[in-house]
């Protein structure tokens, strides 16, 4: 049976992790191809950096990262950000990245999902929605881009059954009202794009404890969650979690 | 000297994190295109990237297919990886016209098809498959020999990722050797004498599959002396 999986994020600027890491025995907590493998030895079963490096010298840094991390990480990873092309795509895949994330560029032009999933398989094309619930607090979301400043006015629901429909592999949803929250997932918008779509759902936005993770899976029907400050900042580890999730009787590989 | 391991590109896909792992345990591990190189290594990895047809065709036109059947014939240690296991059988479809098949490099009996979607209960399960699975080691396992060694070590029931579409069903039943489950039971792991060839992908499944990359590598040393 497949497991659920757990797996931490990293933001990177110019081959640099950018948030505050908080890491004991690191060698160094900047690099994010030691943090991955720090991940990978406390059981995370993948993992994503999320490229916010504007520069076009920063992108090249970011794909000289994705080649080392494609030698020394020996787990999944995806790289996330800045794609505006099938070649950009390529090259991240080519430098070694299981899996490349689009949001903005997706939403500017959905065609790019399926010419990536024609390239390189739907396994390697994850699109990432950023959802923010209307602003009178009902059940509905529109997708946002530009780090969550800009509302698409698009459906969040229906954005994620066309990116589905359109040859992704996976989403990657993010609630940006219980981003930075601690507060727990947005469980009902996980809910209803879990039931949206038969592609796996990747829960992000929110973790602050470990019921958080559970949460996500039993009640937001996610196949996997997502977190980046609690595991950065060394508040719950990738260990702890997982054999959280295993006492709910969830799959995990432990 | 450390015992030499080609590990073929017949992709020109990234093939570091399969070379990487077998070096990081002490083998001279290289990626290589040559046919000659092939021939004159102690042990012969085939990756696995991209389909059945794409693969096998460059293979047979740049000459890897003969050196790979040559080396095989010899009891070079063997070891294919996702869509390398798939090569070793008879004859596979993906990416043939409806109804038509391709031979494959046809060390082991037997052929691949496209992995099952309903269980016998009628779920619907997704495809590709793709994320950590248990593979469970078959009846008698433990008196496989060199097959049971690719796994020592590692524990009945340990998780390795798996990415792929299409699962390689072998004729004869002796030469499986591990199964793991999605929808139905598919061959995880499979050996017959020196070839060895798993569904999944050891160099992304964290130590465990750091684990198994070693042992093939030992497997090799032991076969030459």
């Amino acid at each position: 049976m497949l497991t659920k999986r757990v797996i931490p994020c990293l933001d990177v600027k110019d081959g640099r992790v950018v948030k505050g890491v908080n890491f004991v025995n690191l060698r160094d907590a900047g690099d994010p191809v030691d943090l991955a493998n720090a991940y990978d030895e406390q059981g995370a079963d993948e993992v994503i950096f999320l490229d916010i490096t504007a520069t076009h010298e920063g992108r090249k840094t970011t794909i000289a990262m994705a080649s080392r991390a494609s030698e020394e990480v020996h787990i999944p990873y995806a790289v996330g950000g800045g794609f505006k092309s099938v070649d950009d795509m390529r090259q991240m895949i080519a430098a070694g990245a299981d899996k490349v994330s689009l949001n903005s560029a997706a939403l500017a032009d959905p065609s790019i999902i399926t010419a990536g999933a024609l390239a390189f398989g739907s396994q390697a094309i994850l699109v990432a929605i950023d959802a923010k619930r209307a602003s009178d607090g009902s059940d509905k979301w529109t997708a946002y881009v530009h780090g969550g400043r800009k509302d698409t006015g698009i459906d969040a629901i229906e954005w994620a059954r066309e990116a589905a429909r359109r040859g992704a592999g996976e989403i990657l949803l993010t609630s940006m009202d219980c981003d930075g929250s601690k507060d727990g997932f947005d469980i009902a918008l996980t809910r209803t794009v879990a039931r949206a779509v038969d592609i796996p759902v990747i829960a992000s936005g929110g973790v602050g404890k470990l019921e958080h993770f559970a949460q996500g899976i039993i009640e937001g029907e996610a196949d996997a969650v997502l977190a980046a400050s609690v595991f950065h900042f060394g508040e719950l580890t990738v260990r702890q979690v997982k054999e959280y999730m295993a006492k709910q009787g969830i799959p995990v590989r432990l | 000297m450390a015992a030499s391991i080609a590990v073929v590109d017949y992709c020109k896909g990234n093939l570091a994190s399969v070379q990487r792992g077998l070096a990081d345990a002490g083998f001279d591990a290289r990626i290589t295109d040559a046919p000659a190189d092939i021939l004159a290594a102690d042990g012969v990895v085939l990756p696995g990237v991209g389909a059945f047809t794409d693969a096998m065709t460059t293979m047979e036109e740049t000459g890897q297919a003969d050196a790979l059947r040559s080396v095989v014939a010899q009891g070079v240690p063997f070891l294919g990886i996702c869509l390398g296991v798939h090569l070793l059988f008879a004859w596979g479809d993906e990416g043939q016209p409806e109804g038509e098949r391709l031979a494959g490099l046809g060390v082991l009996p037997g052929h691949v098809e496209r992995m099952a979607a309903i269980d016998a209960n009628g779920a619907k399960h997704k495809v590709p498959h793709v994320g950590w699975n248990s593979v469970e080691f078959v009846d008698g396992f433990a008196g496989r020999g060199d097959a049971a060694r690719l796994f020592d070590g590692i524990d009945d029931g340990g998780y390795f990722y798996f990415t792929h579409s299409y699962c390689a069903v072998p004729d004869d039943t002796a030469d499986l050797v591990a199964t793991s489950e999605h929808a139905r039971r598919f061959a995880a792991a499979v050996a017959r004498d020196n070839v060895f060839g798993v569904q999944f992908h050891p160099e992304k499944s964290s130590h465990l599959g750091l684990r198994l990359l070693e042992n093939f590598g030992r497997i090799v040393e032991a076969r030459r002396s």
